[in-house]
Parts: structure tokens; C-alpha cells; sequence
């Protein structure tokens, strides 16, 4: 080997993991080999399905017994086969050698239990220390992952902390017993961007002043471009391409590597150009006469909390958004970025008339502001909505067929045979077969579930459809083509978008216009090249710093 | 929590007007005729119309409840048509085995439920799981005569492991607590199972799992807790389903509580009794909704933060 051989802490040979079906074993990970360096951060990255938490999981011996199995294979810890080690042995790993960050911070933290005791119950089951001794180490631990106050938040519970505080508990509680190896399965992705930075930016730090060896598990190319030294590619359960962080990203063999990376959406790759890529071989008829709004919001107001339930319960009136005002022309696409909570999806429903609010919304020309839900119906005809999770919108016991036409069927358009071509119609618009139609949404994949509801959305021809976090549920590869069919449909069809998402390479993509949401209101809003080229406000300059490059030479989340 | 005590106070009082005017119309609307019954078969119609007026029986239904609704603020729940002697007195002097059976009883099935509903869900879908999911339907589908009948049988008659009725040792307690609880303890283990199976499936159990904490731990501290909540809840409505079963156990056994009182006093409808017996029962299934609303936030934090 080269000049010193690295010493691996942590070795997998050939790991095997079978399914129990019930049609019999199947096997979703095949022989899986890789080595994790002393010192080092590889990434395993990969999509949903590739086998990359089942890899984890089978570290940390917590695969469910009931339907996953380690069939051959070994997974060494210096002198310890963990496939090999009894249940006992293994528990002294879990959290004491190995350690795991999980991706749902909000739900990973026991809502019953204090912070405190939740940190020195894995102190004092690895190192036993008797009563202060375990507290003193939790309060040094918090300090440690930057929490303010450590000793008030001991005494706190998970849901008194935000989605950030929680995950720094969660690496303070696997730190806390000086794990030779920490396994990070999506420890990021639940969080927003700026979160994400400081996040990340803190296991650095940690991996450097605790020394550990860290397994970090993720979707998103630019998360490994700034955190790994090595990184596996893994597809189908198998790992198809490792190598350093360098040569993964700048000469990667594989072809799903190549594509991989290709459909990572770069923030800054449009630059220098005012609309979206063109898609379509149509040459559409330009929109840029600028003809009227299809959509216009004034001063729009929206409170949560009826007064009444205030009077009652003594809330305080809580402004979701306010002051809220753009215009949306038709063959254009605003986009509205933001992090949670900063209103952006309260601004879609409301437009939609779907919660109530205060202010002018004008969507072609009526303003439905104080409309009764009859009122509304001609005007949902012309405004219809996509839903983040393509698995949750879709009704599981509706054929597909009969969810796209059920639109026509509310509004009493065509009789049987003439939805029957629309549906067809709708289905090969959005890249699908006719004959999904009789088909029911579990047949279908995550992009292709997502076509279906876009296909729902179209039924009615509208003008406007707003896009809530549309494609934050899929795939990066998936979601590069369902991208490219909404710019498709825009272009035949001079749909008006309002595209509401956390994901600021995305928005790049897709917006003519971009307005940037916080606490309520707009900070900043213009063409998306004054936004992206040239931020004004300071919060979107740190929203765009914080995003993650997916260029390993470009490490800016120092 | 202050303020919900006070206004979950000021709920029960209408709540016990709501019970006690809906109680007084049903037994007024009753063919059977009080002072008949008191009077005897035999006497004449001029003695029952005599005692049909000492008892106030007379009178038009408003004037009637008016009388009572006075008497119960006052804190006087009336004289015993048969017994002739003040109604909260024979309660309160029955009031204290009741009580003590109720609480056996809610131990019994809490405690049976617990066990075999956390040992249903740890196996679950494994032939424990299936043994205790037939015992529970067993258990909840079963009348409650016959599971007193049957205990008596085997533990009183033929093991003769305990007495076959009365009151005033442990041992007494055992069949009567035992009757109450196995049909609940059904409905618990059912209940606890599915809890528990639903939290085992929680994220936060996976992160209990990864600390390398011992399986007894997960259970018992991360699990049990979370699990225990709808269960809490449950208890609270539950005491108004257990006395009704009180009613019929305590006529098996011979339990001198107040469930025998109020089965004697319907067959001599004796509606001051009845009446009684109906507005202790409304106020305990009220204190014990109340005394679930007070536990729960103990258990979870989130709760407290409203």
C-alpha cells in the first residue's frame, strides 16, 4: 500500500442481509465490503431503497428480527465479530464502541423523559458512574454540542426544544460515552438549511476533538461533498463504487455515480440567465407580452388561533403571515423560498383560499377573498394544488384513473367516455401509460405517484398551480425529471407556478421570480437573478451560504 | 391545575343535577307505586293513599324533585321508604367495603392487563401472544355471574381455598376482586398491547435501543410510560363501567356495599335509595375522569405545558 497502511477500526466483509417475505427470503443487501479508517468520515450515500440504513443498521445489531437478517458475512470491531457477538455482548457496543444519530430528531427523543435523564442513563450504562458524577458529564457534554444553558435544558423536555437543539442532544448522547464510531444516518435531513450548516459543522468539530471515526449516511450529494474523506455509492443494495471524496466527485466510474451527480441541482448553475431552462422541443408561443396577473396578492394577513379559542384559552393572536404581496403572470413561476416555519406554505393555502385570511387575492381576475365555498368552486377550476408527499395524497383505495378524473367528475364536466380519453390524455402528458389508469397508487413509485398527482391537478386546466415542497419527498434523480416535466407542462401549456420550497437550487431551477419568506413576511423578493445573483437582504445571503456544494474542493461549511 | 380542579368541580355539579333529574323522571315514570309496596298487599286503599301523602307522593312531579333538589343541597339525601332511616347514613356505612372491593378490583385488572398486554406485544404474533389474545376475548366476552359462579366453584367449593361469601378478611376480597377484574383485565391487555406495539414501533425506542440499554429498561422505562397514557385515560371512564359490575358481584358474594343496597331497594322500590346509590356512582365515575386528568400530566410533560 501507500507510505503508512491506515489502520480500519471498523471492517465489513461481504455482508449479506435477506428480507422475510411472505413469498420468502429475499435479499436487499449483497455482499457489502468496505473499511472505515481510524480518523476518517465515509459517506455512504444513495438513494431510498439503495440498502444504506439496512448497512447501518446491521452495525448496530438493531436490524427488526422479524423481517431482516443478517445471512452471512462479518462485521469486525477490532477483535469483535458484532454478527457473530451474543445480545449481551452487543449491548455494551451499542453506545458504548458504536453509537447512532438518527434522522427524525423530533421523534428520536423519548417525549416523557427529561434531556437530563436521557443523557445520563447511556453515561451511567457504559461507564456506571454513581449519581453527580453522570450529571457533571451530561452538563459538559451539552456545552460540548453548544447547547445554551445546559443546566436548565437538563431539566427540559424533547418538545420544549426545536428540531436543532434536539438533534445536538441526540450527538451529545451518542458522544457522551467516547464512541470509537459514530454512525450518522441522515442526521440533516429533517432540518433546515441554516441548521443543517451548523449541524454538520459540528460533527466536524466533535470528530476532531473526541476522535472518532464517523459513518455518515445520506442522500444529498452536497452533505457529502462537504463532510466525506471517502465515499461508497450504493444502488440496490449493493455497494457499487468507493474511493475518496476527490475521485468520487471529479472522475466517478460508474454510470449511476455519473447520473447520480448530474441530477444534483447546483445552487448558482443558472446563473446569468432570466427564466428556467427550456425543456420542450415545442417552440411555445412566448408569454413575455406580459398580459394580466393570473394571480395577485395584496397585503394578505393570515392569524391562527380563532378569536373566540384566544378569549378561552388566553392565547395570543399568532401572525402566520403578514403583509404579504406579489403578482404571478401566467407562463411564469414564482418561487417562494423559506425555512420552516417562515409561512410559506400557510401563503399557498391561503392564495387557495383553502384557510382564512385577511388581504386582496385576485386569481384571474375574482377576488375570492370572503367567497363561500360555492363561490369558490368556478374559481378552484383554474387553481389547483400539488402536495409535498406523493404517498399520503393519493387516496390507496382509488384507481389511479378514477382519482384524475374524480376533478372532472366534482365539476361535471364530459360523461364517461370523454373523461375516460382525458385521464388517458392526462396520463401520457405527464409521462405515464395510458393503462395506469385502471392501475392503484402502491403499484407505483414515489415519481411516478407524484406524475399522478400532477396528471389530478391538470384535469381541470388550470392556470395557476401551487406546488407545496412538490418534490422534496423524492429521489434526486426522480426529482430532476419530475422538475423537467412541470417546466415542460409550463411551456405547452403557460401554467403559472407557485413554487413553495426549502431548497434553494431547486427554486434556482424552476422560478422566473423569486421571493424569499421569514417569520411571516417577505424579506426579499425579485428576478431570480437579482435574488440569486445579487442578495440584498442578510438573510438570504445566509440562507445561501449555508447550502451545501456538492464540490469537495468547495468546502465552505467550515 | 388549580383552575381545572375548580372548574371540573363546577362541571360535576351540574353534572350530578343532569343525573339526578333524569333518574327522579325515569323512577316517577315507573308503574310500580312505592306506597303499595310499603303498605302491603293487603291493607286498603285508604292506608296507601295515607302513606302516599306522609312520603309527599302526592304531589305533581316539579313540586316532588323541587323537594328533593332542596333536600340534596342541604346535604340530606332523603329517608329510606322500607328501612326508615336517613339515606346517606345506610351509604355511608356500606360506602367503605364498595370502595374496597372497586379498588381490588382496579388492581386486579390493571395489574393482569399490564402483564399480558406487555407480554402479547413483546410476542407478538408468536403463540403467547395468541394464548392471551383468546384469554382476553374469553375474559371480556364472558358474563359476569358466570365467572363468579365459576370462581366460587373451584376456589370455594372444590379447593375450598377461599370463603364462598361475606365480608372481613383478605381473604374475602379475593373472589369478589377477582370477578371485577378478569373482564377488565381483557379489555386492558388488549388495550396495553396495542399501546405498547405502537410505541415499540417509535423512534425514540430505536434510540434506547442504540444507547445499549438492557431489554427490561426499554420496557419498563422508555416504553411502559408512553404506553400508559390512553391506558390512564381509560381507567377514569372505567370506574363508571365497574359499578354496574359491582351491582351483581356483590349480590353473589354477599359484599354488604353499596351495590347491594341498591339491589334490594329496587326490588322494594325504595327510589330515595336508588337515588341515592345513583348520584354516589355519578359523583365517583366524575372523581375518577378528574383524578385520570390529574395523574396524567404527571406522566407526560407535554400535557403540563397547557
Amino acid at each position: 500500500m501507500t507510505m503508512s497502511a491506515p489502520t480500519p477500526i471498523l471492517t465489513v466483509r461481504n455482508l449479506c442481509v435477506d428480507a422475510r417475505t411472505p413469498e420468502g427470503r429475499q435479499r436487499v443487501l449483497h455482499d457489502v465490503s468496505f473499511d472505515l479508517i481510524s480518523g476518517e468520515t465515509l459517506c455512504i450515500a444513495g438513494e431510498s431503497g439503495s440498502g444504506k440504513s439496512v448497512t447501518s443498521l446491521s452495525i448496530m445489531g438493531l436490524l427488526p428480527k422479524a423481517s431482516l437478517q443478517v445471512a452471512s458475512g462479518t462485521i469486525r470491531l477490532g477483535e469483535k465479530d458484532l454478527v457473530a457477538l451474543s445480545n449481551r455482548a452487543m449491548r455494551s457496543v451499542r453506545g458504548g464502541d458504536i453509537a447512532m444519530v438518527f434522522q427524525e430528531p423530533m421523534t428520536s427523543l423519548n417525549p416523557v423523559m427529561s434531556i437530563g435523564a436521557q443523557l445520563t442513563e447511556a453515561i451511567r450504562e457504559h461507564q456506571g458512574p454513581e449519581g453527580g458524577a453522570a450529571e457533571t458529564i451530561a452538563r459538559q457534554m451539552l456545552d460540548a454540542v453548544h447547547i445554551t444553558e445546559p443546566v436548565r435544558r437538563l431539566t427540559q423536555y424533547p418538545h420544549e426544544l426545536s428540531g436543532g437543539m434536539r438533534q445536538r442532544v441526540m450527538i451529545a448522547m451518542a458522544l457522551s460515552c467516547r464512541p470509537k464510531v459514530l454512525i450518522a444516518d441522515e442526521p440533516t435531513t429533517a432540518l433546515d438549511v441554516t441548521v443543517q450548516a451548523q449541524i454538520l459543522k459540528l460533527m466536524r468539530e466533535l470528530k476532531q476533538e473526541f476522535g472518532a471515526s464517523i459513518i455518515l449516511i445520506t442522500h444529498d450529494m452536497g452533505v457529502v461533498a462537504q463532510m466525506a474523506d471517502r465515499v461508497a455509492v450504493m444502488q440496490n443494495g449493493r455497494i457499487i463504487e468507493q474511493g475518496d471524496a476527490l475521485s468520487i466527485f471529479e472522475n466517478p466510474k460508474q454510470p449511476y455515480t455519473q447520473e447520480l451527480l448530474a441530477a444534483v441541482p447546483r445552487l448558482g448553475a443558472h446563473a446569468g440567465n432570466d427564466a428556467p431552462p427550456r425543456v420542450s422541443a415545442i417552440t411555445a408561443p412566448s408569454v413575455s407580452v406580459s398580459p394580466a396577473p393570473i394571480l395577485q396578492v395584496r397585503n394578505l394577513d393570515v392569524t391562527y388561533g380563532s378569536p373566540v379559542r384566544r378569549l378561552f384559552r388566553g392565547m395570543l393572536p399568532a401572525a402566520a403571515v403578514s403583509e404579504v404581496s406579489f403578482e404571478l403572470r401566467p407562463g411564469e413561476t414564482l418561487g417562494l423560498v423559506g425555512e420552516s416555519g417562515s409561512g410559506k406554505s400557510t401563503t399557498g393555502k391561503a392564495v387557495l383560499g383553502l384557510i382564512p385570511f385577511t388581504g386582496h387575492v385576485v386569481i384571474d381576475g375574482q377576488n375570492i377573498a370572503g367567497l363561500s365555498a360555492r363561490q369558490m368552486r368556478p374559481v378552484r377550476r383554474s387553481a389547483q394544488m400539488i402536495f409535498q408527499d406523493p404517498y399520503a395524497s393519493l387516496d390507496p383505495r382509488m384507481a389511479v384513473g378514477a382519482a384524475i378524473a374524480e376533478p372532472l367528475v366534482i365539476h361535471g364536466l364530459g360523461d364517461r367516455s370523454e373523461r375516460d380519453d382525458r385521464v388517458a390524455e392526462l396520463l401520457r402528458h405527464v409521462g405515464l401509460q395510458p393503462d395506469a389508469a385502471t392501475r392503484y397508487p402502491h403499484e407505483f413509485s414515489g415519481g411516478q405517484r407524484q406524475r399522478i398527482c400532477i396528471a389530478r391537478a391538470l384535469a381541470l386546466q388550470p392556470k395557476l398551480i401551487v406546488a407545496d415542497e412538490s418534490v422534496a419527498a423524492l429521489d434526486v434523480s426522480v426529482r430532476a425529471r419530475v422538475l423537467d416535466l412541470m417546466l415542460e407542462l409550463q411551456e405547452t401549456m403557460g401554467l403559472a407556478y407557485l413554487f413553495i420550497s426549502h431548497d434553494m437550487a431547486v427554486v434556482e431551477r424552476m422560478s422566473h421570480n423569486v421571493a424569499v419568506m421569514r417569520g411571516g413576511r417577505i424579506v426579499e423578493m425579485g428576478t431570480r437573478r437579482a435574488v440569486f445573483e445579487n442578495p440584498q437582504d442578510d438573510y438570504t445571503k445566509a440562507l445561501m451560504a449555508a447550502v451545501p456544494i456538492p464540490d469537495p474542493r468547495a468546502r465552505h461549511i467550515a | 391545575m388549580l383552575l381545572l380542579v375548580l372548574r371540573r368541580l363546577l362541571q360535576t355539579a351540574l353534572i350530578l343535577l343532569g343525573v339526578a333529574a333524569i333518574t327522579f323522571l325515569l323512577l316517577y315514570a315507573l308503574p310500580a307505586d312505592p306506597a303499595r309496596m310499603i303498605a302491603g298487599r293487603s291493607a286498603t286503599a285508604q292506608t296507601v293513599a295515607n302513606i302516599r301523602r306522609e312520603l309527599g307522593l302526592d304531589q305533581p312531579f316539579p313540586v316532588q324533585f323541587w323537594t328533593y333538589l332542596h333536600g340534596i343541597l342541604q346535604g340530606n339525601l332523603g329517608r329510606s321508604y322500607a328501612q326508615k332511616t336517613d339515606v346517606g347514613a345506610l351509604i355511608m356505612a356500606r360506602l367503605p367495603a364498595t370502595l374496597i372491593l372497586m379498588a381490588a378490583g382496579i388492581f386486579v385488572e390493571v395489574v393482569l392487563g399490564l402483564i399480558l398486554g406487555i407480554i402479547a406485544a413483546l410476542r407478538r404474533g408468536g403463540p403467547v401472544d395468541r394464548v392471551v389474545m383468546m384469554a382476553s376475548f374469553v375474559g371480556v366476552s364472558a358474563p359476569q355471574f358466570v365467572v363468579a359462579l365459576l370462581l366460587l366453584y373451584v376456589f370455594a367449593v372444590t379447593l375450598g381455598w377461599f370463603p364462598m361469601s361475606g365480608f372481613g378478611s383478605a381473604a374475602h376480597v379475593v373472589l369478589p376482586a377477582a370477578t371485577l377484574g378478569i373482564l377488565g383485565a381483557g379489555w386492558y391487555a388488549r388495550m396495553v398491547r396495542s399501546a405498547m406495539i405502537d410505541v415499540l414501533n417509535q423512534d425514540y425506542v430505536r434510540t434506547a435501543r442504540a444507547k445499549g440499554l438492557s431489554s427490561a429498561r426499554i420496557v419498563l422505562r422508555h416504553a411502559l410510560p408512553n404506553a400508559l397514557l390512553p391506558i390512564i385515560a381509560m381507567i377514569g371512564i372505567d370506574i363508571g363501567q365497574f359499578m354496574g359490575g359491582v351491582v351483581v358481584v356483590e349480590a353473589v358474594y354477599g359484599w354488604p356495599g353499596i351495590g347491594q343496597l341498591a339491589w334490594q331497594a329496587i326490588q322494594q322500590v325504595d327510589i330515595p335509595i336508588i337515588m341515592g346509590v345513583t348520584l354516589v356512582s355519578a359523583l365517583a365515575i366524575v372523581l375518577g375522569n378528574l383524578l385520570a386528568d390529574i395523574i396524567a400530566p404527571l406522566i407526560d410533560p407535554r400535557i403540563r405545558a397547557r
